[in-house]
């Protein structure tokens, strides 16, 4: 239908990697290396109290950096207290709580 | 009118010092806070000041925290101040008593044996003199030691000592000469013209066996006086500010003025009172578990009093809070530290809205176990075993998940967001209607008790199972179980709860005393206060202090926080870790 | 030619068994009263559902060999290499054995499931472990302490493996499987209940496996969430509360259970922790006995006449650890022929 009329009106769903600015990815995987050991299990949001009642997941929002997504990685990046459940729950020992604080350095900068 | 030329380097000295000194304190003062003011002017006037003045001779002159930490150390630095003090107190009686007047200039006092060499006819002539030789020993015995610690300083018992500037050295050394040009000048003249006792005297008459005595002594009059003349003109930009400065800390602390979450005048003022004796290093962890030792809080300091670049050590540290109690000084180290923490986060007043009162049924005990809590079940169900055992009625508040209490999110240092967050939860708690407010984290009840005003009473559990014991509520029987108490660093040095852990294992276990007991306990390595170090050395740090207390052979290894408790569970086969909950759960 | 076994579990049999073959003689030291090891607790085996016992009596038939001495209720207490490369080892019963090569197959020890305390292993009342069901199995007894049928099963996959936090950072491999297995062993009792698996990854790496997992979900209808558990909790009626997230949709999952199982991972034993220390052995970092290559010289460990075989080395099903020990048994009798003619 779109391509009938020649344009799109519904942006893209796909990950432009290529396009994505992944300097944000970059100083993370710089300032935080523990954060490349994530396998998504998911303990982190499972354990967190803003993940639990509102929009914020941790372990998308460090996936969606990873991949410059950064828009919608920072969406709800406030919603976090910081309490550091996430950081006992790790199995691969990620510094969740250093990974939020970076990527909070990085936004003031 | 006694007067020569060689006493103007001192008096000059001594006068810019005064004048600089006034200023500069003047000036700090003058930033503080109306409510701080008020304070001061209150404070000034009560018995706070006698106080004041109490610490400032048992701190400042004595050093008695430094000897309680390592005796030789303290002797040292007693040698040098209290010697110089009681020599200058001592100087000016003598001078007093000799011209029958308080009004002589300062230099009268201080180069006394030059404008009277001989025991003259005054009374108590000779007792004056042989004290002030005893004195003067006294400090030269000092003297000795510091030379042999600049040599190596395990001869003092410091494994790490502090590292100096090219600037601070070279004050360090005219320091160091000022005693020994006082002696030599007393012993010259006292050689040539009488006077002095066992120490000036004796060593006068050796000297003048084999030295022109007389085209010396004058020129050592100079030397002294100039040595300190150098050592005042120096001074303010020196270590040694700490000298005048650590009186005003102690003035102001007992005052009341205390160190906020902003660094202000009074944090300058900590600051000027480090004194560098570098006794938090040994006692850091990061130094001995990892060998970082360019992080301790002398380090620190001494990078914002020189304008250094202090972003890592600002990050780098586990506030334990074990350096600050041990400071001789007495300086707040985790909140200066916390108030160089940059507040980065913008949120509004709305963010944490997502949290919502969770019902509950009103009790008159409402049970807080904190988010890292919920990770210890075995805590939650000790805690519900002896709120049932002593017919305690209560209110799970948290049961179901609740709001972090602020604490983490203030250590990182983002003091608007954590002032949000508490204010969030503060709501939720009070809402509670609870009298008695227990929490199973030590992190949740320093920060209800500090930063909550609550309108009900907060409890650890370890001091809530105390009182219920202690009113037997709760009768538990002794066992034979050896236990080793690892007391959590908020719960202990950062709330000052010692006693009623101790008692209860002593109640229920048989407890063994180590030196890591009370103020001297050792972080767990899992302290969120830290973010720059990696997982890697928090589990060294971890595997040391469990190293260190699981060597005294117990039974159990007892602690009283969630986090503490998950951070030991890491290394395997090591002997039990449980909550004192737990330990007390089983034995009633 | 003699050769000491340490441990009598289907590795140590099994190679005592090939060795005793070619005629060597064996001396194979179990510290339980039977042969067999963690076998014996098994009911059913992947992926072909034999039964255990069947396996294991097999293997304790074998033994019945002239050439095998058998030292049960005995344990090992000093291994040591004597000057002329032989071995010499003291026994509880204050035996000493003398031998030309030693083999330990000392196995691996179930992680201790309370150390996850979060997990709530000896604090709530429906947790078990996957060693305790298979004990239900055996019993044909599938009931909650109450004695009601539990409605909503969960298996807990990589309790004590890949997770730095209690110190293990490696796969314990068979547990996916496990759980696979005895997923459709409780539906098979429990044609009513709800059956999930809680995963990080599905690691199917025998052959059959992945088709096990495949008619898990066509034939039994087992559900399988990606996400690993953070924490559970308990209500006042002994129900428990989980907490996953499951990261396909990506949020946080609340789901209560009748009954959790946890898939205890593999440690290096104890026994595997001594032998290292009285012989200077290698040791991985995850504890269990390093091989001297990772591909030719499985069976060989650092120092010349010490064989290795099964779950001394790493984490493996049965069927590894049978081949292994055969593979073992092989390289052995190599090396005594070598230093027998070079005498």
């Amino acid at each position: 239908m779109t391509t009938l009329w020649g344009y799109s009106i519904s942006e893209t769903r796909s990950i432009d990697y290529d396009k994505n600015d992944k300097t944000f990815a970059l100083y993370l995987a710089e300032k935080v290396p523990s954060s490349k050991l994530c396998i998504g299990c998911g303990s982190c949001t499972a354990t967190c109290t803003a993940g639990n009642l509102t929009e914020f997941n941790i372990r998308k929002l460090q996936m969606l950096v990873k991949r410059g997504e950064n828009q919608e990685a920072l969406n709800n990046l406030s919603k976090c207290m910081l309490c550091g459940k996430c950081l006992l729950v790790c199995p691969r020992g990620v510094d969740t709580r250093k990974m939020i604080l970076t990527l909070i350095q990085y936004l003031r900068k | 009118m006694y007067y020569d030329h060689f006493v103007l380097p001192f008096t000059i000295g001594l006068n810019v010092l005064i004048i600089f000194l006034i200023v500069k304190y003047i000036r700090w003062i003058r930033t503080f806070s109306r409510q701080e003011k008020k304070l001061i002017l209150k404070g000034m006037f009560s018995v706070k000041t006698l106080k004041a003045i109490k610490e400032t001779f048992l701190e400042s002159l004595v050093h008695h925290k430094i000897f309680r930490t390592n005796p030789f150390l303290g002797y040292m630095h007693m040698c040098f101040a209290l010697g110089w003090f009681l020599l200058i107190v001592m100087g000016k009686t003598e001078s007093m008593v000799y011209h029958t007047s308080a009004l002589n200039p300062p230099y009268f006092a201080i180069f006394f044996r030059y404008f009277h060499p001989a025991n003259e006819t005054f009374p108590y002539s000779n007792v004056f003199a042989f004290i002030m030789d005893l004195i003067l020993l006294f400090i030269l015995s000092g003297l000795f030691l510091a030379l042999a610690k600049r040599i190596s300083s395990r001869i003092v018992g410091l494994k790490k000592a502090t590292r100096h500037r090219p600037l601070d050295l070279l004050i360090l050394t005219v320091l160091w000469l000022i005693f020994p040009l006082r002696f030599l000048a007393e012993s010259f003249t006292s050689g040539l013209r009488g006077g002095g006792s066992f120490l000036t005297h004796t060593a006068g008459d050796a000297f003048s066996t084999f030295l022109p005595l007389d085209a010396l002594a004058y020129p050592a009059w100079w030397a002294y006086s100039s040595a300190l003349g150098l050592f005042f003109l120096l001074l303010p930009f020196s270590r040694y500010m700490h000298i005048p400065t650590e009186i005003v800390y102690i003035f102001l602390k007992n005052w009341g003025i205390r160190q906020g979450k902003t660094f202000n005048a009074f944090s300058e003022i900590q600051v000027y009172s480090c004194s560098r004796c570098g006794i938090c290093i040994d006692r850091c962890q990061l130094n001995t578990s990892l060998g970082l030792n360019d992080t301790q809080a002398v380090y620190f300091l001494k990078k914002i009093r020189h304008g250094r670049d202090y972003s890592v050590q600002q990050e780098n540290c586990l506030m334990c809070g074990r350096c600050e109690a041990s400071c001789p000084v007495d300086l707040r180290h985790n909140a200066l530290r916390l108030s160089k923490r940059p507040d980065l986060i913008r949120i509004t007043k709305d963010t944490y809205n997502y949290v919502k009162q969770l019902p509950f049924t009103p009790a008159k005990v409402a049970y807080f176990a904190g988010c890292m809590g919920h990770l210890t079940p075995g805590v939650i169900r000790a805690m519900r075993l002896l709120f049932q055992k002593a017919g305690v009625s209560y209110t799970f508040i948290d049961e179901n998940g609740g709001v972090c209490c602020g604490r983490p999110m203030l250590l990182s240092g983002n003091q608007n967001a954590a002032s949000v967050i508490v204010e969030k939860n503060k709501a939720i708690l009070q809402a509670s209607k609870a009298e008695i407010l227990v929490t199973s984290c030590p992190i949740c009840y320093k920060t209800f008790k500090e930063e909550y005003g609550l309108q009900m009473q907060v409890m650890h559990h370890t001091e809530y199972i105390d009182y219920l014991i202690q009113q037997h509520y709760l009768i538990p029987r002794p066992s034979e179980w050896r236990t080793v108490f690892h007391n959590p660093c908020e719960l202990g040095r950062g709330s000052k709860v010692y006693a009623a852990p101790n008692r209860i294992l002593q109640a229920v276990s048989q407890k063994i005393n180590t030196p890591y007991d009370d103020e001297n306990s050792l972080c767990c390595g899992g302290s969120l206060a830290n973010t720059y170090i990696s997982g890697a050395q928090r589990h060294r740090i971890s595997t040391d202090a469990l190293r260190i207390y699981t060597s005294y052979q117990p039974d159990v290894l007892v602690t009283a926080c969630p986090l503490c408790k998950k951070t030991f569970a890491k290394k395997p086969d090591a002997i039990p870790v449980k909550d004192i909950a737990e330990i007390v759960a089983e034995t009633c | 030619m003699k050769v000491i076994i340490i441990g009598g579990g289907p590795a140590g049999c099994e190679a005592a068994y090939r060795l005793a073959n070619e005629g060597i003689q064996v001396d194979l030291i179990e510290k339980e009263s039977t042969t067999g090891g963690h076998l014996n607790n098994w009911y059913q085996l992947f992926p072909d559902r034999k039964s255990a016992q069947e396996i294991g009596q097999l293997l304790r038939a074998n033994l019945e060999h002239p050439n095998i001495r058998l030292h049960l209720n005995t344990e090992a207490r000093n291994l040591q290499k004597t000057a002329a490369g032989r071995f010499s080892v003291l026994l509880s019963d204050q035996g000493l054995l003398e031998g030309d090569a030693l083999l330990l197959t000392t196995g691996f020890k179930l992680f201790e499931a309370q150390r996850k305390e979060e997990y709530g292993y000896g604090i709530y009342n429906h947790v078990i472990t996957s060693v305790e069901l298979e004990n239900l199995f055996s019993n044909h007894l599938l009931q909650l302490p109450e004695g009601k049928n539990p409605k909503r099963i969960g298996f807990i996959h990589c309790v004590g493996s890949r997770d730095e936090k209690i110190g293990n950072c490696h796969c314990s491999k068979l547990c996916c499987i496990t759980a696979v297995k005895q997923a459709i062993e409780v539906r098979e009792m429990l044609p009513e209940a709800e059956i999930f698996c809680f995963y990080m990854d599905m690691r199917m790496f025998g052959p059959g496996y992945e088709e096990m997992y495949r008619e898990a979900q066509e034939k039994y209808n087992i559900k399988f969430v990606r996400g690993r558990l953070s924490e559970a909790s308990e209500t006042l009626d002994k129900q428990l509360v989980i907490k996953v997230e499951d990261t396909l949709i990506g949020k946080p999952l609340k789901m209560t259970l009748d009954l959790m199982v946890l898939m205890i991972g593999m440690e290096a034993s104890e026994g595997s922790r001594e032998a290292v220390r009285q012989l200077s052995l290698n040791q991985s970092p995850n504890g269990f006995i390093q091989s001297a290559d990772p591909h030719y010289g499985t069976n060989r460990s650092n120092q010349k006449g010490i064989f290795l075989a099964g779950c001394s080395t790493a984490p493996m099903n049965l069927t590894d650890t049978l081949t292994d020990a055969r593979s073992a048994a092989c390289e052995i009798a190599a090396y005594l022929k070598q230093i027998s003619s070079s005498k």
